[in-house]
């Protein structure tokens, strides 16, 4: 089955040499990392994880996303989604795949990594998040895998599949959960420490990896010639909007509980993401920026004609994933770490090297998902 | 034997295989012994200018001075009594408090958010309460940083060994990509020794003794006078005390 | 069982691949390398190991990660031997006092064996055996 990725058209072996080159260029950068030591980075005593870890997050939202197909398809069994379920597999292992590359390249001594597993500590969220995200990273494969293969020889999915497909709805959820706890459970971040975040993580996630998963199916629709069904878009347009007022209202619920509480250690992250704080305004027009694209974004995709209108598609969908990235990743960095225990304003701002690492992280996902998709369009034509 | 039985015996005995090195564990946790350090800030107000302790510490310990906030490493510090008490003494208050110079450093918590969150155990609760670092396990995830409180913890970003200016032969330095903190001169105290910054200090701002022993100076001292720990509302229970 | 497609080139390269991948060890048997042993400066300066020569030869670095741990994590720095000898857990108080030659005693057989113990990196090399 696999030598199907590697049959195409001049344009796809061109796509798949510019991100070839692109994840050479982050695995230089990463020797370089490895060699001088994360000092590359911007990050600093104070603001202790940056890029990378923003990257992590939001990813594992977007591989935990793939629950917002599988339901309907598998518990509801509507057939919308029957051309595009396997997609969605692949863009959640995918996701599972760059978020582990994420947390490896911000360790500073990777080469310890199985540590974790040499002396398991079951009172730290890592190592739960490891076992949960490996779990799903499995799950996803395996029921790939296998609905490829009675794709292609025409088959139903073997029985034991559906039980996996139920494992795997709680275990989504569970693996944006626990990225969340990772944060929430931090008495010292004001900023994270609040119960509403695993909640919050799940709404974002529900906007970015449906509106990605909209996207790429556009994408194919262009320029692989694939219809995914206007059903199956029309739904997911559905699933993100929703997804997105439920966003919008948490932001809301948050904000209040803040400004309205006063709280001097929670008030001061939110006034110095939202307004700036003493003089210091590194977060605020990410933030703003952030905000109107979720409001500007839900009005526009209520209207029934968005999808038909390509670019306008594109770009909204674009921006609305920028903003989401911004909100869950690094806005959640740079204010969680801010003010610092002395009370100081610490900014963050990405190098260069490490700019050029997590391009390479997104690149070398990319093209894992064009190879996996490359494989699932052969299938569907050989059909 | 009925096979109900015989299934009842294996799980009970499960359970205890679980359970009881647990229970053994925590019997541990009656301790002799709880190091606690006492700072007077009255005192270091009065010598404003000193950094004896600090220096001493770093160079006992090897603690590269890389310069410069962005990559500091600290194992000691000291910053302005009004950052440090921000939330704990009233504005009023802080007219004559707030520019008085706070000795900082590990508080080496009762109820420690690093070592809850480490992966890998690499730190963790000694039973005479030290919270030490493995720097032979560490593996760089700084998610004990992010749970500090306190910012008691350095990173090294690079290989800051060529910033360690005079080598003290009888402690490791550090590798890059480790976490690393004060420990209380944990290798001082194993041979009876008081801690380098309280050997040090000329004017006795700090007092370094155990708390779980009645008759010690720093029992009698937290029973006489008023102190603050820093955020002693995170239910941290910090183990360094700061005398008014 | 199936058979093999292209016979001929995939055992050819396969060969190949042997042979390069066995060269260093030919190229020393050519040149007469075959036997080659590190000279090893063995200074002992004071008493006896704390284990047997050839314990040591084999296991040194299993004995010191046990101190490692030993020392770091159960706070214990005393190593009694079995005959009750004591001696500090250090690797450079009490190995490098008496091993004082580290260049031409750890490092050379390090470099022949082909292993970089990370050791070295922060544990520091005792004075008078800085060279």
């Amino acid at each position: 089955m696999i030598e199907k990725a590697l049959t195409g058209g001049k344009n796809y072996w061109l796509w798949l040499a510019f991100l070839s080159s692109l994840t050479f260029l982050g695995l230089l950068s990463y020797l370089k990392q490895l060699e001088v030591g994360l000092g590359i980075t911007g990050m600093s005593r104070n603001v202790s994880w940056g890029l990378y870890i923003a990257n992590f997050t939001f990813f594992v939202g977007v591989a935990a996303s793939a629950v917002m197909l599988v339901i309907p398809y598998y518990l509801h069994g509507k057939n919308e989604y029957s051309r595009i379920m396997i997609f969605a597999e692949f863009l959640a292992v995918v996701s599972v795949f760059v978020a582990l590359l994420f947390v490896l390249v911000d360790l500073g001594r990777p080469d310890r990594l199985f540590n974790v597993i040499l002396f398991p500590s079951p009172k730290s969220l890592l190592f739960w998040d490891m076992l949960v995200l490996t779990g799903y990273l499995i799950l996803n494969l395996i029921l790939g895998w296998k609905a490829c293969e009675a794709e292609k020889r025409e088959i139903e999915q073997p029985y034991w599949t559906k039980i996996l497909v139920y494992i795997s709805i709680p275990w989504a959820i569970s693996i944006h959960t626990v990225t969340a706890f990772i944060y929430c459970g931090l008495s010292a971040r004001p900023f994270w420490f609040s119960a509403l975040l695993a909640p919050r993580f799940l709404a974002t996630a529900f906007v970015s990896g449906p509106a990605i998963l909209l996207i790429f199916c556009l994408a194919l629709k262009r320029f692989a010639g694939f219809d995914p069904g206007q059903n199956a878009l029309e739904n997911l347009r559905k699933t993100v909007t929703y997804a997105l007022s439920v966003h919008i209202f948490f932001f809301l619920v948050e904000f209040f509980t803040v400004f309205y509480s006063d709280h001097p250690e929670h008030v001061k992250p939110f006034r110095y993401m939202l307004f700036g704080y003493e003089g210091h305004y590194h977060l605020v027009a990410f933030s703003w920026i952030s905000l109107f694209v979720a409001v500007f974004s839900f009005f526009i995709l209520m209207s029934g004609n968005f999808l038909y209108k390509r670019k306008l598609a594109f770009f909204i969908l674009t921006m609305l994933i920028f903003g989401i990235w911004l909100d869950k990743g690094l806005i959640l960095m740079v204010a969680g770490f801010n003010p610092t225990p002395e009370v100081e304003l610490e900014k963050y701002m990405p190098t260069f090297p490490e700019t050029i690492i997590t391009i390479g992280i997104w690149s070398l996902g990319t093209l894992t998902l064009s190879l996996l998709t490359n494989i699932a369009l052969q299938i569907k034509k050989s059909i | 034997m009925k096979r109900r039985d015989f299934l009842w015996i294996v799980g009970v005995s499960a359970i205890w295989g679980i359970f009881f090195p647990r229970v053994l564990a925590s019997q541990e946790k009656n301790r002799d012994k709880r190091w606690v350090m006492l700072v007077d800030v009255s005192v270091c107000a009065k010598n404003r200018d000193c950094e004896a302790c600090i220096k001493a510490c770093h160079e006992t310990h090897n603690v590269p001075n890389v310069g410069g906030s962005k990559e500091q490493i600290k194992w000691i510090w000291f910053s302005k009594f009004e950052k440090v008490f921000e939330t704990e003494i009233p504005p009023i208050a802080q007219k004559k408090l707030g520019s008085w110079p706070v000795i900082l450093m590990c508080n080496h918590c009762e109820n420690p958010p690093c070592v809850k969150v480490c992966p890998t155990s690499a730190t963790w609760k000694r039973k005479d309460g030290i919270v030490m670092m493995d720097y032979h396990r560490c593996i760089g995830c700084r998610y004990c940083m992010a749970a500090c409180p306190y910012g008691a913890r350095s990173f090294n970003w690079r290989d800051n060994k060529r910033y360690v200016g005079n080598v003290n032969y009888d402690f490791p330095l550090r590798n890059k990509g480790v976490v690393e903190k004060c420990n209380f001169c944990e290798e001082r105290i194993a041979k009876g020794l008081q801690p380098k910054c309280v050997e040090t200090c000329e004017s006795r701002a700090l007092k370094f003794g155990n708390l779980y022993d009645a008759d010690s100076s720093v029992s009698k001292v937290l029973k006489e006078r008023t102190s603050l720990v820093r955020k002693g509302y995170l239910g941290t229970n910090p183990n360094v005390f700061y005398l008014l | 069982m199936k058979k093999i497609y292209d016979k001929g080139k995939t055992l050819t390269g396969l060969i190949i691949f042997v042979v390069l991948v066995s060269s260093p060890t030919w190229y020393n048997l050519v040149f007469g390398k075959g036997n080659y042993v590190p000279d090893l400066k063995v200074e002992k300066n004071g008493k006896e190991c704390v284990k047997r020569t050839s314990y040591m030869k084999k296991n040194h670095m299993e004995l010191l990660k046990v101190w490692r741990d030993e020392v770091v994590r159960t706070g214990n720095r005393t190593y009694v031997r079995e005959d009750g000898e004591k001696f500090e857990i250090s690797l450079s108080g009490t190995c490098l006092k008496c091993h004082t030659n580290k260049q031409e005693f750890c490092d050379r057989c390090h470099r022949y064996v082909g292993v970089t113990p990370y050791c070295f990196g922060c544990h520091n090399i005792p004075r008078e055996t800085r060279k």
